[in-house]
């Protein structure tokens, strides 16, 4: 799990680096997967980059995912997966948000699909997606207090 | 509410519920409907009436333990939510699978494939009026339960994958009534389109309704038959294989008109191609072999070896009191499901209960796509466009 000199050599990590060398602050290989650790101001752009060039075409997102690290700081962790049917590749991208401010811009505008696993994450992490066109409780009851899938959220429910 | 402009001047919408208690809807699904006369201006999906929090009670339970929870996720076909699982974790601790094991697994699955798409074939048909495939399908489906029940002991939440491999030997002459299946079904499936496929009530209804283009379905994350009816040839079966898929000859039926009648065409070829993977993997499947990984610790002993060897008591004891622990880490799996990309994302912190266990439900995703698919059309094509999306309730509310 730690950077090695070949993950370097990845066509779409070169390709990354090539365009904004500080997008990518950290590569994890696990299992044969690739992770791209990416700082929280970079997503939108990469995920533009991702999306749009012919070359990378990562035109599906598969799904967006949340994991809740408490008590560990930087608390809150998203994990993009993301998809190009047309080279058979896959990718997931990694973002780490402090527990005081988890606030990240929405992806909507970029992948659609993103859409309704935004609005569950923030219906179950409490996480927040700046440019989201309808940020509302999806699964749980709108009048919903605390966020259930956070470790601090008890297994039997609120007491 | 908005003022729209129809021939007689300016007037308001009106707003209809739809649901949650509604036979179209496939289970507890709301859809709040905007209504101009009878178009659609708006179709505001609500969800979440079955949620159960599986994800969340997976984070308090074994990675045995999960196994019998993705079951009650897509009860139409919980073989493929034991398979994702078992897959990730597998993945995670970097366990081979025997070849045997595989086997059957593949031939499990497109069974309940078959079964899966039986019940959406029935249910989208009486939807739109036709009342006897619905029964035929049934029929048909019982067959393929009577045989899970044979080898897992259960028709419907069958937890008869486990990490490593499969829970049980199949019994004795299971296969006997898979080949019966294998001869017998063909001809059904010809039944049900000699019902439907010219049937001038049934193109009325589907061709032309719920059209989705190719690029729309891949912004809005739509996979399986839904994807495929669309143009797009992505089935995870043959774009990342998983438990030797790769040694299958199979075709994967793609349709380029994107409407209700193009996905019907591309779930009754599917069912024929699951036919002809299930034909290739009872000649694969060896009559003897080991089931299970030889994985101490990981996968629990046979129970003859528990009786003369001291280690496999002990292994047996520490499985199911504590569990295993697998790497820290983070694996996502893929498989192609009845209804699309079913993907399984683990997260492990080193300890023997998942710190986190997501399922990426193709339904949920799909069911995104209702908007674009019902906006400006008739309420009549609202119950249409659900039937062709087959969703289960279960698996999008989790």
């Amino acid at each position: 799990m730690t950077e090695t000199p070949d993950l370097e050599k990845n066509p779409t990590v070169a390709r990354i680096r090539a365009w904004r060398p500080g997008a990518i602050a950290e590569l994890i290989s696990f299992r044969g997967e690739l992770t791209l650790v990416v700082p929280r101001e970079h997503l939108r752009p990469l995920a533009e980059f991702l999306r749009g060039e012919s070359d990378l075409a990562f035109t599906f997102l598969s799904d967006v995912t949340g994991v809740d690290r408490f008590p560990i700081e930087p608390r809150f962790e998203l994990n993009y997966h993301l998809l190009s049917i047309s080279r058979r590749d896959s990718l997931r991208l990694r973002v780490r948000l402090p527990g005081e401010s988890p606030v990240i811009e929405s992806v909507v505008p970029v992948w659609p699909t993103a859409n309704w696993h935004e609005r569950e994450i923030f219906d179950l992490f409490g996480m927040r997606f700046e440019g989201h066109p309808d940020l509302r409780r999806m699964l749980m009851p709108d009048d919903w207090e605390g966020f259930p899938l956070r470790k601090d959220y008890p297994v039997e429910g609120p007491r | 509410m908005t003022i729209v402009q129809t021939a007689t001047g300016p007037a308001k919408t009106m707003v209809l519920n739809m649901g949650p208690q509604h036979p179209s809807t496939h289970g507890v699904l709301r859809v709040l409907l905007e209504l101009d006369g009878e178009t659609v201006v708006k179709a505001d999906v609500d969800i979440g009436y079955l949620h159960t929090g599986i994800e969340k009670t997976a984070e308090a339970l074994t990675y045995s333990q999960t196994i019998t929870i993705t079951d009650r996720m897509d009860y139409l076909a919980p073989l493929s939510n034991n398979l994702v699982y078992c897959l990730a974790v597998e993945k995670l601790l970097g366990l081979e699978v025997p070849k045997r094991a595989q086997y059957i697994r593949v031939l499990l699955t497109e069974l309940t494939r078959i079964g899966s798409h039986l019940v959406w074939l029935g249910t989208h048909a009486i939807d739109l009026g036709a009342m006897s495939v619905f029964l035929y399908c049934f029929r048909e489906r019982e067959q393929l339960l009577s045989i899970f029940e044979m080898v897992s002991g259960q028709r419907m939440m069958t937890s008869y994958f486990r990490i490593g491999g499969l829970a049980l030997e199949p019994p004795a002459g299971w296969m006997d009534r898979v080949a019966k299946v294998v001869q017998t079904f063909p001809s059904r499936f010809d039944e049900y389109e000699d019902l439907l496929t010219k049937n001038r009530i049934w193109q009325a209804r589907t061709q032309g309704v719920g059209l989705l283009t190719a690029s729309d379905a891949i912004a809005m994350g739509v996979s399986g038959p839904s994807l495929r009816g669309s143009g797009v040839d992505y089935d995870v079966r043959k774009y990342f294989p998983y438990s030797s898929y790769d040694e299958f000859d199979f075709q994967v039926p793609v349709r380029t008109e994107g409407d209700c009648y193009a996905r019907y065409l591309c779930r009754v070829a599917e069912m024929r191609e699951s036919l002809k993977i299930v034909r290739q993997a009872m000649e694969k499947i060896p009559p003897e072999g080991p089931i299970k990984a030889d994985a101490p610790g990981i996968v629990a002993p046979q129970r003859e070896k528990m009786k003369i060897e001291m280690e496999a008591l002990i292994y047996h004891f520490k499985i199911y009191t504590e569990g295993f622990a697998p790497p820290p880490g983070e694996v996502y799996q893929r498989i192609e499901s009845p209804r699309g990309e079913l993907g399984c994302f683990i997260a492990s912190d080193g300890s023997p209960k998942p710190y986190r266990m997501r399922i990426r439900a193709p339904s949920f995703v799909n069911l995104q796509a209702l908007q674009k698919m019902v906006e400006g059309r008739l309420i009549a094509d609202v119950i249409a466009s659900i039937g062709t999306l087959d969703i289960v309730l279960g698996e999008i509310d989790r």
